[in-house]
């Protein structure tokens, strides 16, 4: 019945600690590839948190223990065998706020690729051109590569971000409220980037911002105080809950 | 209202005054050294050797001392103070030892420098059998001043944002790729500036290198690492306590020679501070 090529995340029984705070509780959740699965709950209640077991970015915090499975594409990536560097080229990350590095439009789209050894400058350039196509800054930016990447805008700024990820080729990408320190349209035009995105990458959104997920996601699943309270259709989750913790959360009975 | 603004007006003249009470002894002292030490300053009195057990002629060889000393300094303590640094603050897990090591390094820097003198003697001189030498010295110095690249190296490395580090990782580097790449570019600056002023410091001290390096009167320059040498910290002691009748002017032209020296490279780091932090932006 469950076809396991439907899904690229399947966690099971997924706790974490950050010392004794149990910060995520029993977390089961599948995530269908190709398409944009939201994230969304109260600040606090363990978004990020979940996002960053994915790409393992918890191992840099001392203190964290995490218990149960957490299988991409069918591999367990919780096992102490899983090589991170395989793994975080294969899933990449957005950040909330922009966070280009103080180098040159260029290097930063380049940086991943150098990082995993290549050298070539014609696969560099390449790789360049086709990252920035695809967040749409080739036209806006192809004569203005050796600019610092600070001087763009911060809508600007996060694309390049998502360009940067995307040259390393990656299958799924975490966004973490990718849109927080934007303003509406620079929301907007982002959203209409995932959308065309989600054609090849499967993405996976944490945001604060309700009507957000609606807009943007198939899936979506409604985390309370570390549990995955609901998931399912976005559609069903928004105009239907099953669950009145989420039915209050999106009738804004949480503030 | 009358009240609070009375109180700022006599916080603003008190801390005024303060001020004041500590950089007017740092300025006359400053101005009595160039005035009486600028007649000195000949090329003669720096290119030459001394002459009259050091009553005529230059400091020559006290000049190109310590400069040996600083560089051989530098060349021990930075590559290993910033090693030291970016496996403390990029690599070490924060247990107890760490904690100790950290602990110890602070400790370090507050242990006078007649001690790292000391130190320097039974270590380098005496059981190593280095003698009284360049390179006792430099490595008395770089021990005395790692302490201070460590720390000014490790701000300068906590001073790069954790979302470089973050993005770093997060597109697969590994940790040594994501020091080289991203921390240590951003951190140069700062390392810079903390370093060169350890260097400063180092090359105005007397006590570290009264018993492992410094010669009493060696007119001729130093030929090799384990030859000792003229320093001008020493030889501005001598000058004043140890040879009678040396001309004033001599006296204070050494050590005018010496806090130009300092100021230089005091001058080298706050241009690099103040170059970096205007391009800084994030
Ligand atoms: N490094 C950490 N150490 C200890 N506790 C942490 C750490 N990071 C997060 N927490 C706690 O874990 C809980 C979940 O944090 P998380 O950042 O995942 O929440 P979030 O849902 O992303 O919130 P927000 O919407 O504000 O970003 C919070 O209560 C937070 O205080
Ligand atoms: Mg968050």
């Amino acid at each position: 019945m469950q076809n396991s090529k439907l899904k690229i995340i399947e966690t099971n029984k997924l706790n974490l600690f950050y010392g004794a705070f149990h910060a995520l509780i029993d977390v089961n959740l599948q995530v269908k590839p190709r398409m944009i699965t939201g994230l969304i709950g109260p600040s606090g209640c363990g978004k990020s948190t979940l996002l960053r077991v994915f790409n393992r970015m918890n191992d840099l915090i001392d203190g964290v223990k995490i218990s149960g499975s957490v299988k991409f594409e069918n591999k367990e990536i919780l096992s102490d065998a899983i090589d991170l560097i395989t793994l975080r080229k294969r899933i990449g990350m957005v950040f909330q706020r922009p966070n280009p590095f103080p180098l040159t439009i260029f290097e930063n789209v380049a940086y991943g690729l150098r990082i995993h050894g290549e050298g070539s400058r014609l696969v560099l350039d390449e790789a360049v051109q086709k990252s920035l196509t695809a967040v749409l800054l080739w036209d806006e930016l192809k004569d203005k590569l050796s600019l610092s990447a600070l001087e763009l805008s911060l809508e600007q700024q996060q694309r390049l971000c998502i360009a940067r990820l995307l040259a390393v080729t990656p299958d799924l990408l975490l966004m973490d409220e990718p849109c927080s320190s934007l303003d509406p349209l620079a929301t907007m035009r982002i959203e209409e980037l995932m959308n065309e995105l989600k054609k090849e990458y499967t993405i996976i959104i944490v945001t604060h911002n309700m009507q957000q997920a609606a807009r943007v996601s198939q899936e979506c699943g409604f985390m309370l105080l570390g549990e995955l309270v609901e998931f399912g259709d976005t559609k069903q989750i928004f105009t239907a809950p099953r669950d009145k913790r989420t039915d209050d959360y999106i009738t804004g009975r949480y503030g | 209202m009358r009240d609070t603004k009375r109180t700022e007006k006599i916080a603003f003249a008190l801390l005024l005054a303060a001020t004041i009470v500590v950089v007017t002894p740092v300025l006359i002292i400053f101005v009595l050294i160039l005035f009486r030490g600028l007649p000195a300053i000949t090329s003669e009195f720096i290119f030459a050797m001394p002459r009259e057990g050091m009553r005529a002629g230059g400091i020559f060889p006290a000049i190109v001392g310590t400069i040996y000393l600083t560089f051989g300094t530098a060349l021990c303590s930075i590559p290993l103070g910033i090693l030291a640094a970016v496996y403390l603050n990029e690599y070490a897990q924060k247990n107890w030892l760490t904690r100790v090591i950290e602990l110890a390094i602070i400790n370090l820097a507050g242990v006078p420098s007649i001690v790292y003198g000391l130190f320097g003697l039974s270590l380098f001189v005496a059981f190593l059998g280095f003698g009284s030498s360049l390179i006792a010295g430099s490595l008395t110095l770089a021990i005395m001043t790692l302490p201070v690249i460590i720390t000014s190296t490790r701000e300068a490395l906590s001073a790069v944002p954790k979302s470089f580090r973050e993005v770093s990782f997060s597109l697969g580097a590994s940790r040594w790729q994501t020091v080289r790449y991203v921390v240590l570019p951003n951190a140069i600056p700062g390392i810079l500036t903390g370093t060169i002023l350890g260097m400063s410091r180092a090359a105005g001290e007397t006590a570290p290198i009264l018993f492992t390096v410094a010669a009493f009167y060696l007119p001729r320059l130093p030929q090799s690492m384990y030859d000792q040498a003229m320093v001008l910290p020493y030889h501005i002691y001598v000058l004043s306590t140890q040879v009678p009748n040396v001309s004033v002017k001599i006296q204070y032209g050494t050590v005018l020679v010496l806090v130009l020296m300092v100021f230089v490279l005091n001058i080298v780091a706050s241009y690099i501070r103040a170059k970096f932090r205007k391009k800084k932006t994030w």
